[in-house]
């Protein structure tokens, strides 16, 4: 049963968010007997009511309170407040996630020593390498049941694999497969196999694509140890005069304030709102936000080298059918700068239904250039960039001058700019994409724009020295020893896979962590 | 309040002549205009509009189509899509106001006969490069690319199947289905 906690309860471990993050560190923490209180600021809606329809399961599982846009990216022009494609309710985006779960190569925990210093990227290594996170890697894949490891099949390809893995054959890559995936290709954990329904980023209404929602929640609350409480928006983090936090004030349902006692505080509220929920904590002791005596919070901010390319063939391929993200070439995930470019990129494929193709195929786009390509919508194919960007200062999570939420607070403002080895690697990745699809006779291709961010990371970096970033190895902050961050927003660096993997990888190692020094009493 | 229906309003048919018709013009003689609705007599469906011009709403519903042309699809599609506009024109004068200049900036760009006046699509197309950048133009082609590919009628005419989790998804329905590869 799932332990109510008293506002009052000092012993808590309160964390902000129930995503990859928070959702794993919640459950972790709770089977090891630790009591958590999860705050959550979007509803609990369980997989069986999500919508097998874009705009309205956008509608149900979006983030969409008021964020603003700045720099040069063109998600500022076509979706000014809307930075981000992300989720607001139990299970976060890993509701909405497509479910590739790829380990980061040794070399992008070491950055800065592989590519050097590179001009306007503020390239850092991380303070833990791959080997430190292997243990942990493999408790995540066992965990989240990752096809091809743990003696797990993989999932059969569909029409747009099959398309992806033709061309990947003629233009000479060898790695390509049908992903390493958090979706059961065969029952498993009491949850039910793939049945190839598409609508992946709708939700998974089978529950076969690993969510926290109805995986690390559930057994969490099973110990007892776990309370989630849902429609919970975490306003500021208090602290007392030694600065230590000490409580979390969130608004409920009706906007009413309440303040949860906390021994410790974890925030894991994705990349955007973590870094405002700590510049909104400012107070007269931290006047630069909680954490921030590097003003490294809310700086760095990274959303992956992104972009797709969709291609138009003679004859059908239906390719809504099945696994969204239903395979991978990774041949250009290494470091090879003969390319003109430092870091690599994945391939992943990718299908839009009808509504979401009119929107982000050419956002803005109208005419028989935009309308001939969508009559040819049953004979596409498609595929995703995923590549690693650089970190740069001025790409940055801001508290809005002006504009306020509808609790008082500064909303956030997001602004990006590509830097040049940004813009190299996607050119690069369209240009290899189109020639795929042209190998196996595409008739016309779209080098398409990267969407709202859905890998938001490095708002609240990882580092070694205290001076470069905002926590330290273990996801605590640098700052204050019983403040936690346990999202994407501790990343160094973004490397070239989709990131939940490695989030629930440095949730498991966290937990670990945080249980032993509650029992030794340090924290 | 817009409504779209399948039939032309009572008390319109009698005395609408198909000679009346040609006369009144429209979109060629597609769509026609009578009292306070646009008539596709062709198709038997009228669309009401209570706040902005029927006028009005016959050449939005060209200029809908001219943004996203797709010759397969009927007006009705484009005349659903479009009739939020009225809508919100009752609620929003400012709204009323965009709409209402904005397609009389198109009329008069476009010279004698207006808008709808224009046969050939690439002239109307030249008008509208030329208006790309306006807020009207802006609001109307956000909000159609919205309004027309969201309608679940018009799916099956790309190929796309929508919701398929009561069919139990495709992995018996043709996920792997390609034979021409």
């Amino acid at each position: 049963m799932a332990a109510p906690y008293d506002l009052n309860d000092d012993s808590v471990v309160v964390i902000i968010g129930s995503g990859a993050g928070g959702g794993t560190l919640g459950n972790e923490l709770a089977q090891k007997g630790v009591d958590v209180v999860i705050l959550e600021a979007g509803a609990r809606i369980e997989h069986e009511d999500f919508i097998n329809d874009e705009w309205d399961s956008f509608a149900q599982l979006a983030w969409l309170d008021n964020r603003t846009t700045g720099g040069g990216w063109r998600v500022h022009k076509d979706f000014p407040n809307l930075p981000a494609w992300i989720v607001k309710a139990v299970g976060g985006t890993t509701t909405h996630w497509a479910g590739a779960s790829l380990r980061f190569q040794e070399h992008e925990f070491k950055d800065l020593t592989h590519y050097g210093k590179i001009e306007g990227a503020n390239l850092l290594d991380w303070p833990i390498t791959l080997v430190d996170l292997e243990p942990y890697y493999a408790k995540a894949e066992d965990k989240m049941g990752v096809t091809r490891t743990n003696g797990i099949e993989g999932l059969p390809g569909n029409n747009n694999f099959k398309i992806l893995k033709a061309g990947a054959d003629k233009l000479g890559y060898k790695d390509c497969h049908t992903g390493n995936m958090a979706i059961n290709s065969a029952d498993r954990d009491d949850r039910m196999s793939c049945q190839q329904t598409g609508f992946c980023f709708q939700g998974c209404k089978w529950g076969a694509k690993w969510s926290t929602l109805y995986t690390e929640i559930p057994k969490g609350e099973a110990t007892g140890k776990l309370e989630v409480r849902p429609n919970s928006h975490v306003v500021k983090i208090e602290h007392d005069k030694t600065g230590k936090v000490t409580a979390v004030v969130y608004a409920d349902k009706d906007g009413k304030l309440h303040s949860q006692k906390a021994r410790i505080v974890a925030v894991a509220g994705n990349s955007i709102e973590s870094p405002r929920l700590l510049l909104n904590s400012a107070s007269s002791m931290f006047p630069d936000g909680l954490a921030n005596s590097s003003g490294q919070v809310g700086k760095n901010y990274m959303r992956h080298t992104t972009g797709s390319v969709y291609a138009v063939f003679e004859k059908p391929v239906h390719f809504y059918r099945g696994t969204t993200m239903a395979g991978i070439i990774r041949d250009e995930a290494k470091h090879d700068p003969s390319r003109g470019f430092v870091g690599g990129y994945e391939l992943e494929t990718l299908a839009l239904g009808v509504p979401f193709m009119a929107a982000f195929l050419d956002p803005g786009g109208w005419g028989r250039s935009f309308t001939s390509a969508m009559d040819q919508y049953a004979n596409m194919a498609g595929l995703w960039i995923v590549g690693e960007d650089m970190p740069q200062e001025q790409n940055r999570v801001a508290l809005h001058g002006e504009l306020k939420d509808k609790y008082g607070m500064p909303i956030p403002d997001v602004s990006f700019t590509d830097h040049p080895n940004d813009i190299a690697m996607r050119n690069h990745a369209y240009k290899q994409g189109m020639a795929l699809y042209a190998a196996v006779g595409a008739t016309r291709s779209f080098p398409t724009p990267p969407y709202p961010s859905t890998h938001n990371l490095g708002t609240n970096r990882m580092s070694e020295k205290a001076q470069d970033g905002v926590v330290n190895k273990w996801g605590q902050t640098h700052d204050i020893k019983n403040l936690f961050v346990s999202d994407g927003s501790q990343f160094t660096t973004g490397a070239a896979e989709n990131p939940t993997l490695t989030i629930v990888t440095l949730a498991i190692r966290q937990a670990e962590h945080i249980a032993g020094e509650m029992a030794s009493g340090t924290i | 309040m817009v409504t779209v229906y399948d039939r032309k309003p009572a008390g319109t048919e009698a005395g609408l002549s198909r000679r009346d018709l040609l006369k009144r013009g429209g979109i060629g003689a597609m769509l026609v205009i009578s009292g306070t609705a646009v008539l596709s007599p062709k198709h038997a469906w009228g669309l009401e509009t209570t706040n902005l011009k029927p006028e009005t709403m016959a050449t939005l519903i060209q200029l809908a189509r001219d943004i996203y042309p797709h010759d397969q699809l009927a007006d009705k599609y484009y005349a659903i899509a479009v009739k939020g506009h009225d809508e919100q024109a009752g609620k929003d004068a400012a709204h009323k106001t965009l709409i209402e200049d904005g397609i009389a900036d198109l009329d008069k760009r476009a010279g004698a006969g207006g808008y709808r006046g224009l046969g050939w699509e690439d002239d109307r197309v030249a008008i509208l490069h030329a208006i790309e950048t306006t807020p009207f133009f802006q609001a109307v082609r956000g909000g159609l690319v919205v309004s027309l590919y969201n309608q679940k009628e018009i799916w099956p005419v790309f190929g796309y199947e929508g919701e398929s989790y009561s069919k139990g998804g495709y992995i018996e329905r043709g996920f792997n289905d390609i034979e021409w590869l």
